[in-house]
């Protein structure tokens, strides 16, 4: 047998289950290969064997507290994010090349206008509790969350829709009071899991569709739940026979874990700690790029922000490599001062990248007629590193003559009273599903976290004409014209775009980045599988 | 002479009651005056007006303080401390199974550190300024120096990374077995004893010493007793009464003061508890859990008090 040969007879009685994968790795070690090749090469014919089903795969992850509950309408964290997507299901997922991907609805239509959205919901799909999915209990949930009492994370994505009807016992019609292209893709929030008459006599009963049954949940502690045997889609979720989150909000100890092995996966990796997690053998680290970014907001409508001059001299006095470098240890990109990159969906290529210069802030500070120092807020948790990165900010402004005071806030009451009423603070933001979301949730003027004070009515109407638009062409090029406004006249510092940081045992094979979001967007636990 | 040790537990045990219904009105003042508001806090940056208004009215925030304190302490009175603002969970439900294991990682670091640290500090008495004493008070003093969450790093890099003998997360749930339980505590139970065991230990030594100058010790050593035989005949009953004092301090330690441990080992306890819902200003949690640790301390406190009383005859005649 010649060594490849042998080498795809080993990956093969592997996969089978005849040999361990020390075993292996000790064998292909002795036919020359080196530990690092013989490793991706098993990753490799593993991951071309497909999914295999058992086990259970367990993720420490941070971001869970004694608070949460299993109602979908009050999910705020993580582990809340990535629990509720292994037992729930929404109408549409998107995929990481941002592609519509439908799930409980089976096909979506809608009229020349955008305006009404037909939904064929999937037939034959079984809640946890035996009932059949039918459009009622899309109706009802889609309902619930549209309440304004609902306290709903929801609530802003349904606030466009005029009317949800069920019009068959398979379809539901959705009429928007203004043009939605994207309203098939908000529907795939993590808030919006169907559940059965829309949770309304029982939110928090943990009753969905998705491919794992709830079996405990005790909240900040540990979540587990089993493969729901009559999944409609076992073929592509639910490989594993039970999911299990241990929540484990020490960053040390979820990196112990995942070297002794206690945990399969782990979330938010810090930067400062990659190199060394990806130092112990059996781990690897997985990062993607993603739409979350970190900010440096300034009032449009408060002087001394209010000065076009300014804003363009505080934008150009920004180190945007030195803070992806020292803030972001190199786990992240630069951003251009509009809250959009090429993760999402007819992301306006082309726009030139806003570079540190000194002189030019200088020019611009002096147009201005600013005088004396500006403080800017700023607090750890506005972003891991905030402090520091307000500190370098400080330092890259000194030497174009700007004087900026660093002013640290408790971290108790900073989104009450900090973020968003102050005229200059550091804060954060985590993607939204479109461009169209991403504006319309704080950039148009009636935008509730319109958080940089900026109202202009020709930006409002551009963003209203996209977002009816169906014509993929047009609509990229006013978003082009959308993010230039932003860039060049809004009060938004956007220094970078901060990676989703994971790591993950050999064990786990199937792990596929999605700039949505952590733990691929969600569905780590029902998409990957672990192997021998 | 036995009624009046009765009258004086009893009158412990009154005062006893009295402080916690006085701690009571503190707690219920103290959360009133944090800063921010329950409903501010539960919605965060996604905080609209009209979602606050709306929670503010369904959450009785707008009673006044008087009605709702009363409304309170009846209820805890009845076993019912309400449901958590933030998730709607029954309190007393969630607070017991915590506390259950709080309790029970407290009961194990106990019962290895307390009589490991009586031991030792009798045997340093026994060895007075030679080696062992050095050896005993050097290695205790060193654990207690080091931050609780360094002692615990330590030992969850050698024993659960390197050699993998325990496991580095402690969680522990319903119906786990009985040897699974012990494994998971063990490493948080011996960072505890670690950071507990000096202070008792010199506590035991110094009392110890204090009536090892006494007559009445001289006078075994004169009868010829051996140097264990006093410690442990003649001086140690004597001296029970500041350890006692501070065994049950630490004790107290042990189920309110370990929110670090639980942190690093994920043990889900009460003190983790506690803070997520500080975090949340969810009121009512805060309150229960505040007077559960009250009654804690003063519950430990009237024991060793009471002990104190039945050890030292002296105590029972107050001037």
């Amino acid at each position: 047998m010649s060594k490849s040969n042998e080498l795809q007879f080993l990956s093969e009685q592997v996969i089978k289950g005849r040999l361990s994968r020390r075993d292996f790795l000790g064998r292909a070690t002795a036919l020359g290969l080196t530990l690092p090749f013989a490793g991706s090469m098993l990753s490799g014919a593993v991951m071309a064997a497909g999914p295999q089903k058992g086990g259970i795969l367990k993720a420490g992850m941070q971001g869970g507290e004694s608070t949460d509950s299993l109602d979908p309408a009050s999910w705020t964290s993580q582990v809340q994010h990535s629990f509720g997507q292994s037992w729930g299901e929404a109408l549409t997922n998107v995929s990481p090349d941002g592609q519509l991907v439908p799930r409980l609805a089976e096909e979506v239509g809608s009229s020349p206008d955008a305006k009404q959205w037909t939904f064929k919901i999937r037939r034959g799909v079984l809640f946890h509790n035996g009932k059949e999915l039918e459009a009622s209990d899309v109706v009802a949930t889609l309902e619930r969350h549209s309440d304004e009492d609902s306290k709903s994370g929801a609530l802003g994505i349904m606030r466009g829709i005029e009317s949800i009807k069920a019009t068959g016992k398979y379809e539901v019609v959705i009429n928007t009071t203004e043009p939605n292209a994207d309203l098939p893709f908000l529907l795939s929030d993590y808030h919006l899991m169907i559940q059965p008459n829309g949770g309304k006599d029982a939110p928090d009963a943990g009753i969905g569709t998705g491919p794992y049954k709830v079996t405990e949940f005790e909240p900040g502690v540990r979540h587990r739940a089993v493969r729901f045997g009559e999944y409609w889609n076992l073929d592509e979720f639910g490989h594993a026979d039970e999911i299990e989150i241990t929540v484990i909000n020490d960053s040390t100890a979820r990196t112990s874990a995942l070297q002794s092995r206690q945990i399969h996966i782990a979330n938010r990796i810090e930067p400062r700690i990659v190199q060394m997690v990806e130092r112990i053998p059996h781990v690897t680290v997985q990062s993607v790029s993603g739409r979350a970014h970190y900010v440096f907001l300034m009032h449009c409508d408060t002087a001394p922000f209010d000065n076009k001059d300014l804003r363009l001299a505080l934008k150009y006095a920004m180190d945007r490599e030195d803070m992806v470098n020292r803030i972001l240890r190199g786990y992240g990109t630069v951003g251009n001062d509009f809250p959009i990159n090429s993760a999402y969906p007819l992301f306006p290529e082309g726009i030139p990248q806003r570079e540190y210069d000194p002189d030019r802030a200088k020019y611009h500070y002096d147009r201005s007629g600013h005088d004396g120092p500006i403080v800017l807020r700023t607090s750890d948790v506005a972003f891991p590193g905030a402090v520091d990165a307000a500190q370098l900010y400080r330092e890259s402004c000194a030497k174009a003559g700007i004087n900026i005071e660093v002013r640290r806030e408790p971290g108790d009451g900073y989104w009450s009273e900090v973020w968003n009423n102050q005229p200059f603070c550091t804060s954060y933001w985590s993607g939204r599903p479109t461009q169209d979301q991403m504006y319309s949730t704080a950039y148009i003027s009636t935008a509730d976290w319109n958080d940089t004070n900026f109202y202009r009515d020709d930006f409002d109407r551009l963003a209203r004409q996209a977002r009816g638009e169906l014509d993929e062409a047009k609509r990229s090029d006013m978003y082009r014209q959308m993010a230039l406004m932003v860039r060049d006249d809004g009060g938004l510092i956007l220094p970078m775009f901060n990676d989703y940081i994971e790591a993950t045992t050999d064990q786990v094979v199937g792990w596929d980045p999605h700039p949505m979001g952590e733990m691929m967007s969600g569905f780590a636990l029902s998409r990957c599988w672990l192997t021998a | 002479m036995n009624l009046l040790v009765l009258k004086l537990i009893a009158q412990r045990i009154a005062l006893g009651i009295l402080l916690l219904f006085l701690v009571s009105i503190l707690i219920f003042a103290g959360t009133q005056i944090l800063p921010g508001d329950v409903a501010q806090s539960i919605l965060g940056q996604g905080a609209t007006d009209q979602a606050l208004a709306n929670l503010r009215r369904e959450m009785g925030l707008d009673d006044p303080a008087v009605t709702r304190y009363f409304n309170w302490l009846g209820g805890i009175l009845q076993g019912d401390m309400g449901t958590a603002l933030s998730n709607n969970r029954d309190i007393a439900s969630s607070l017991w199974g915590r506390a259950q294991n709080t309790l029970f990682l407290a009961f194990w670091t106990a019962l290895v550190a307390v009589p490991l640290a009586i031991i030792l500090g009798l045997v340093a008495v026994r060895y007075q300024n030679r080696w062992p004493d050095r050896a005993i008070s050097g290695t205790t003093l060193t654990a207690i120096s080091l931050p609780e969450f360094f002692v615990g790093y330590v030992l969850m890099y050698f024993f659960a990374v390197k050699l993998g003998w325990f496991p580095s997360v402690s969680t522990v749930y319903d119906g786990m077995p009985f040897a699974d339980r012990m494994m998971a505590i063990a490493l948080p139970a011996a960072t505890l004893t670690l950071i507990i065991l000096a202070h008792m230990m010199r506590m035991t030594r110094a009392a110890i010493l204090n009536v090892m100058q006494s007559a009445y010790v001289e006078t075994a050593e004169l009868k010829g007793l051996g140097g264990l035989k006093i410690i442990w005949r003649h001086a140690f009953p004597n001296s029970v009464a500041p350890v006692v004092n501070v065994v049950m301090l630490n004790l107290a330690f042990l189920v309110v003061g370990v929110v670090v441990i639980e942190v690093i080992f994920v043990y889900p306890g009460l003190g983790q508890y506690l803070i997520d819902h500080v975090a949340k200003r969810d009121v009512p949690v805060v309150q229960a859990v505040g007077l559960i640790f009250a009654a804690v301390y003063i519950g430990l406190n009237m024991v060793a008090d009471i002990v104190s009383i039945l050890a030292n005859p002296r105590l029972r005649h107050p001037k």
